[in-house]
């Protein structure tokens, strides 16, 4: 039984080069921040970062498998506050977890958390998650 | 600079937008889910975000798409989107302000299939200085 508070099992996603290529592709959006080093950091990127809609891709995998699938979700938003920063040859991690904020008729709303390597790059992360 | 009189304007795709399995298929292989019976919550991305910048680069509308970065999502989901589902699509300039030099621009885009509303997203963009 679903509670306000309770606290969904934090889930680490690893994300690397190779998987901004695959989502470049599945999304259409080839923004070259995403693949080419030399253009990030010529437009003062530290490196190549990911799409800021790739990180909201994997946390909805997230929401979607607590709430039984993806036709689960009726609701989701985020702020992007950090970029995920991809190095070659590493794969960085996106680190999940997700508290119920409020019951609600048929669902749930949850506040989620996504960081990585420590550091914040989700705000204000919500769902609405019909069960 | 994004010319004011948009504001509140909705721009209507031309074509109608057809989503094919392997289009769902392939998004959601990305993100590790195995289901691709309907689309993940945020695959209308694909979608929207294409059209928002065909709307907002247009020199009647002014934006300097070069420079945007994605602020912040919000999706509205009535039903999940499947293969098949063919979208009239709308797109709105619901604000616009500047704040600190840098532009920020809100875009609420609607997905129709049959006079139904399936989806809508709302896209903060912040055009750097």
């Amino acid at each position: 039984m679903t509670e306000v508070g309770e606290v969904i099992a934090e889930r680490v996603f690893w994300i690397d080069r190779e998987m901004l290529k695959r989502y470049a592709d599945a999304s259409g959006d080839q923004n070259p921040i995403h693949q080419d080093e030399a253009f990030a950091k010529s437009v003062g990127l530290p490196d190549v970062i990911a799409h800021g809609m790739l990180t909201m891709a994997l946390v909805g995998k997230y929401v979607s498998d607590w709430g039984g699938g993806s036709k689960s979700v009726k609701e989701f938003s985020a702020r992007f506050v950090k970029p995920v920063i991809v190095p070659a040859g590493e794969k960085v991690d996106l680190t999940v977890s997700a508290v119920v904020s409020e019951l609600v008729e048929g669902g749930a709303r949850l506040t989620i958390s996504a960081t990585s390597k420590g550091v914040k790059v989700l705000g204000m992360a919500k769902a609405l998650v019909a069960f | 600079m994004l010319n004011p009189d948009s504001v509140g304007r909705t721009f209507h795709g031309a074509k109608p937008v057809s989503v094919t399995q392997s289009e769902i298929s392939a998004f959601a292989e990305v993100i590790g889910e195995s289901d691709f019976s309907v689309a993940p919550p945020t695959f209308s991305i694909r979608i929207t975000l294409e059209q928002s910048q065909a709307i907002l680069s247009d020199p009647e509308v002014g934006l300097d798409w070069s420079r945007v970065v994605h602020g912040d999502q919000k999706f509205e989901i009535h039903r999940p989107i499947v293969a098949g589902d063919v979208f009239e699509t709308s797109a709105t300039i619901e604000s616009h302000k500047v704040l600190a030099g840098n532009e920020i621009v809100t875009v609420r885009s609607d997905l129709h299939s049959k006079g139904d509303l399936v989806l809508s997203s709302w896209s903060t963009l912040v055009v750097r200085a």
